[in-house]
């Protein structure tokens, strides 16, 4: 999908993380591509590119663009927005805000969760869950061997983390993707675990929110990636139907098959303050239509004035606004207790099902076409 | 989206069409041949005969041998057959209906209620147009977010009248540009995906030559989705993927053949559920036998269809794609 990212903006904390190695083991080889997961981050070459290149937004907006070879390493770093030097501490205390103009960096998974949610309420699922090179795509490291370091560097199995938990005492399913895992791209398990997310929504009727930070489908499982997007959406079918509940943020930065799937159908559509949000990214839209770019494009702010989300909240608002939300979202739930008719129909056409594979009449139609297809 | 399509090829079928030379020189040759034939009375018929024998010979050997790079310049050659020659082709009647009803007409997509071998349905397509004017309205096949809402009012006009749903998918991508973002490309596309799996009516979806990414799913969620036989469909196109991976426009072959975007690859994966044979050397040699083949397989999947109950339709629909080519026993199941 669209892998046309700001790297430099989006993934301060890998930064650090990546000096912190580093200098722990200054013998180690930089891997050259360990550190740039597809298809969002990308390398020096196109970093250079872009010192080329005019920024393609004007006005304040367009300061975000500062690489990050500019911040010195350390304690202190540079905030991309308003060049203020901010000591990191300070940063961390703040929610990775910049305490003078409000910047948002990007959270990493394990950090929204924990500030997020009410303290010691965090129960994970399906965090066993790893990826699979089914494509054996060829790369210049094979995918899988990619995923292997991936995992090993960050320590979880895959981009997105979700589970159980309780905002201000209101219990909720929570799913986050992480950006520091491969862009956040969405492969088979990130679109399994949030339709598994969907279904624990479902069955155990709790509203279900969901934070994107994301490069979009990821490129390495080809269209077994493509159809998470419609995995997702079929999963939040099947939600809505049961009188589900769902909001999802937007934060920085959300493109592609991820924007273009289960994050823009979710009942409520929040963001992050200056989050940039889109289908394709905008090097991409520059590039085709060979003109500049109007300033604060993508941005959040900018999708609030045209129309398209809901609202946007600041970081330190995240959990009081949402639990109000939700309060609005499930304040008619009392009232409908049992499972809707849709759940009910269901229901029963499964025990149709498994009496008609007790029966021998189980073949499933699409297996023997495909069968025929295949030979 | 990354990587549109090219634009400037060529009536011959454009640059990517080279592996095809030599077919073409018999070919030329054969038209030469059976000019001279027609015009000087000459019997030469046997050396019209051997010429035949050989070009078939040839089409056979390269196409049993074709790479998917080639492949993708087979789905793209400028004179494969379009909606509009399906529109006009294949179907007893059609008539078009336009708009979103909230922005404009996206030239791009096209919709309407045909009748395919006497059965009533709406017709949803990509347009890409064929002269170089076309081309250029319909944004090449790239659709904007009021292409896809004008999709979907018509598809739940559908779902109203209890009238199936048949999509054709023919786009590099859907388009990337200014006005797009700002109305929203990526809701429209997941609105369509989102609402298509609501749908109450059997939906037939056949890609008939580009499959480009999420433009091309903003209208690709169905019951059965079938390929033309050389047709692609990918999560991105391979200049795309080159560019990315390996910033090198000359690995687009590499980048083709990693991301298996061939309809024998993603039948092998399960992904898709039929393929529509086309004649040998692609739908644009023989396009009647490709419209007979393609009218009687969506006729086929449509009659099995609509012995289905429509809960299960509906159902199974989902279960399709939430199962979609996972590895059994992989993940949990949530009851």
């Amino acid at each position: 999908m669209s892998p046309e990212l700001e790297p430099d903006v989006a993934d301060e904390s890998k930064k650090k993380k990546k000096k912190k190695a580093e200098a722990k083991d200054p013998q180690a080889p930089a891997p050259p591509t360990l550190d740039v997961p597809a298809p969002a981050l990308e390398s020096k070459d196109k970093e250079k590119e872009k010192e080329k290149e005019p920024p393609a937004s004007g006005g304040r907006l367009s300061r975000l663009r500062f690489k990050k070879k500019d911040m010195p390493g350390g304690l202190w770093l540079k905030c991309p927005d308003c060049a203020r030097m901010i000591y990191r501490k300070e940063l961390e205390e703040k929610g990775h805000v910049c305490p003078s103009c409000a910047f948002h960096f990007t959270l990493p998974g394990r950090e929204r969760v924990s500030s997020f949610l009410d303290p010691g309420t965090w129960e994970e699922m399906f965090a066993d869950l790893t990826g699979l090179d089914r494509l054996e795509f060829k790369d210049s490291i094979p995918y899988a061997e990619k995923l292997e370091r991936t995992v090993k560097k960050t320590g979880q199995n895959e981009a997105l983390i979700c589970g159980t938990g309780r905002v201000d005492g209101r219990p909720i399913v929570l799913a986050v993707l992480d950006f520091k895992f491969m862009g956040g791209s969405m492969g088979e398990v990130v679109g399994e675990k949030i339709s598994l997310a969907c279904d624990i929504a479902r069955t155990r009727r709790m509203p279900l929110v969901i934070f994107t930070s994301s490069g979009g489908a990821r490129m390495h499982e080809g269209m077994l990636s493509l159809m998470q997007m419609a995995k997702t959406c079929a999963a939040l079918a099947t939600l809505n139907d049961a009188g589900g509940f769902s909001i999802c943020v937007m934060t920085n930065p959300t493109t592609g098959g991820v924007t273009a799937s289960f994050a823009s159908v979710c009942d409520l559509t929040l963001a992050e303050p200056s989050a940039l949000i889109g289908f394709a990214g905008p090097r991409v839209i520059a590039s085709t239509i060979r003109q500049e770019l109007p300033p604060g494009f993508q941005r959040a702010e900018f999708l609030l004035e045209k129309g398209q989300i809901d609202c946007i909240v600041k970081r330190d608002d995240l959990r009081e606004t949402i639990s109000t939300l939700i309060d609005y979202g499930t304040a008619a739930w009392e009232k409908y207790p049992a499972a809707r008719e849709s759940d009910r129909a269901e229901t029963e056409l499964d025990e149709r099902r498994t009496e008609a594979e007790a029966n021998g009449n189980g073949s499933h139609e699409r297996g023997a076409v495909d069968a025929e297809v295949t030979e | 989206m990354v990587g549109m399509a090219d634009e400037t090829r060529k009536p011959d079928g454009g640059p990517g069409m080279a592996f095809e030379r030599e077919i073409h020189d018999l070919e030329d040759q054969l038209r030469e041949l059976e000019d001279l034939s027609k015009r000087t009375q000459l019997d030469i018929s046997s050396e019209i005969d051997s010429l035949k024998a050989k070009l078939a010979d040839k089409l056979q050997a390269t196409y049993d041998d074709l790479s998917a790079w080639e492949q993708v310049n087979v789905a793209r050659h400028s004179e494969r057959p379009v909606t509009g020659d399906y529109i006009a082709n294949v179907f007893d009647d059609f008539i078009e209906l336009h708009g979103d009803k909230a922005f404009g007409d996206d030239p791009a997509i096209v919709t309407g209620f045909a009748t395919l071998a006497g059965r009533r349905l709406m017709l949803v397509g990509h347009r890409k147009g064929r002269t170089t004017k076309d081309r250029l309205q319909c944004n090449f096949g790239c659709a904007h977010p009021e292409g896809y809402r004008k999709a979907m009012r018509k598809m739940r006009l559908a779902e109203k009248l209890g009238i199936p749903i048949l999509t054709l998918i023919n786009t590099p991508g859907a388009y990337p540009g200014i006005g797009a973002e700002e109305r929203g490309q990526a809701a429209a596309i997941a609105e369509n995906i989102l609402g298509m799996f609501h749908l109450r009516t059997p939906i037939v979806v056949v890609v008939i030559g580009e499959g480009g990414s999420g433009g091309a799913l903003g209208i690709g969620v169905g019951d059965r989705v079938l390929m033309m036989q050389y047709a692609y469909y990918s999560v991105i196109s391979p200049e795309g993927c080159a560019a990315i991976l390996w910033k090198d426009g000359e690995r687009t072959p590499d980048a083709a053949e990693a991301l298996r975007l061939t309809a024998p690859d993603l039948s092998g994966l399960g992904l898709i559920d039929d393929v529509i044979t086309e004649p040998l050397g692609g739908a644009h040699r023989d396009p009647e036998i490709a419209y007979a083949n393609f009218r009687e397989t969506i006729a086929r999947h449509f009659d099995e269809l609509s012995a289905v109950p429509i809960d299960e339709l509906v159902r199974d629909r989902r279960a399709k794609f939430r199962e979609v080519a996972s590895i059994e026993g992989r993940f949990p199941v949530i009851a």
